[in-house]
């Protein structure tokens, strides 16, 4: 058993509205916010990297709770716009914290990468000791990057999120996941080395529409759980127009999904984490209430995770 | 009704617009279909011609036109 025990966020203080980044791409803010539900993001400052980040965000998680890092077990770091091919920012986030001989993994898988560590975290906790997932993201590097492209680039934003696990205790329970991956549509949503970044928006929209439904509703059936019975839905933030889309699909209100892509875009793998952050500082979990967290990207890998509070 | 009739249905039906497309032209170019409507459009395919559409098949460009859908629903049958 493995529990959640704490979450963090941390985001660059640069603001960049739509009228800026249309203005850069050739796009209106109306139109940029009708595709996707997104009025500003946050860019990170020049000289920041995704471990600056990442670790400002696993300071912020652990803080939040007294946790110090050295009592760490393990150390799971997930980004898909990382600055270099090795090491990768899972050495650099270890390193800011302290630690200089706690393993420290990456994971390269972009937008799913935060979801898949939980998981991973949630069956390595009792082996490792505490866990601790970091999810960071400089996508502004990727879609600033010349000849940008208008469809992709006004959706991405950056920051970082992080999330502590448990063998002991913490404020919720992981009660199962369930992780896939179909390598089928790899070339559909793709980051080459040194271009930009390509997305076949269509097909990602028509197989993540069927596909995060789906993962929920299997973790929910397996587990005897409805999903009007559901606190809150964690999801990827990747566009306002799918969460509705997952949200009816499930049958339940959109407003069960905690939603912050009006302000901070898609920061690929670290918005769910930003997210569950976010949400857990305004709301939180309940007693024996279910959260669901979900995501979907590049690979294509996607999945979904069932927490109880506790 | 003509399965080219029934499938142009559908199509106006999720995409709220009351246009007629010829056979082979793009969906998406002349504006009828989107990303989140197309989703909708190959749920109400299944139904209306019995059909399941596997994960595999989900590529847009598999109905990118009424012909394109028609031949596929054909394939299907």
């Amino acid at each position: 058993m493995a529990f959640l025990q704490a979450f963090g966020s941390y985001l660059p203080s640069r603001i960049v509205r739509n009228e800026d980044i249309g203005a850069m791409v050739g796009s209106t803010a109306e139109w940029i916010f009708n595709v996707s539900g997104i009025e500003e993001r946050r860019f990170a400052a020049d000289g920041e990297t995704v471990a600056d980040m990442g670790a400002q965000a696993a300071r912020d998680c652990l803080a939040s709770v007294g946790f110090v890092a050295n009592h760490l077990g393990m150390l799971l770091v997930s980004s898909g716009s990382s600055e270099r091919r090795f090491p990768g920012p899972a050495a650099g986030v270890a390193h800011r914290l302290g630690l200089d001989s706690v393993p420290a993994i990456d994971l390269p898988l972009a937008s799913a990468g935060s979801l898949f560590g939980m998981a991973l975290a949630g069956r390595l906790a009792s082996a490792q000791g505490n866990v601790l997932v970091v999810a960071a993201e400089k996508m502004s590097s990727v879609v600033l990057k010349r000849p940008m492209n208008p469809s992709t680039a006004v959706l991405f934003g950056d920051g970082a999120g992080a999330c502590l696990v448990s063998a002991d205790a913490g404020f919720a329970r992981i009660v199962d996941s369930a992780l896939y991956t179909d390598g089928a549509f790899s070339e559909d949503l793709k980051l080459e080395l040194d271009a930009p970044l390509e997305m076949n928006g269509r097909t990602v929209i028509l197989q993540a529409s069927r596909k995060i439904p789906r993962a929920i509703a299997q973790v929910l059936q397996k587990n005897e759980c409805a999903a009007t019975d559901v606190g809150c839905f964690l999801m990827h933030q990747a566009n306002q127009n799918l969460t509705v889309r997952v949200a009816e699909a499930l049958g339940v209100a959109a407003g069960k999904f905690y939603s912050n892509i009006r302000s901070l875009g898609n920061t690929s793998s670290a918005s769910m984490l930003i997210a569950a952050a976010e949400w857990q500082r305004a709301a939180g979990f309940e007693k024996d209430v279910p959260v669901v967290f979900a995501t979907f990207g590049a690979g294509f890998h996607w999945g979904a995770l069932l927490s109880v509070g506790g | 009704m003509s399965r080219q009739a029934q499938i142009t249905e559908i199509i106006r039906t999720f995409s709220k617009k009351n246009m007629s497309p010829d056979p082979d032209e793009s969906l998406f170019d002349s504006g009828l279909l989107d990303s989140f409507a197309l989703p909708d459009v190959l749920s109400a395919l299944e139904k209306a011609f019995s059909i399941k559409i596997p994960d595999s098949d989900l590529n847009p460009r598999k109905f990118d036109s009424i012909a394109r859908i028609e031949s596929y629903i054909e394939s299907r049958l």
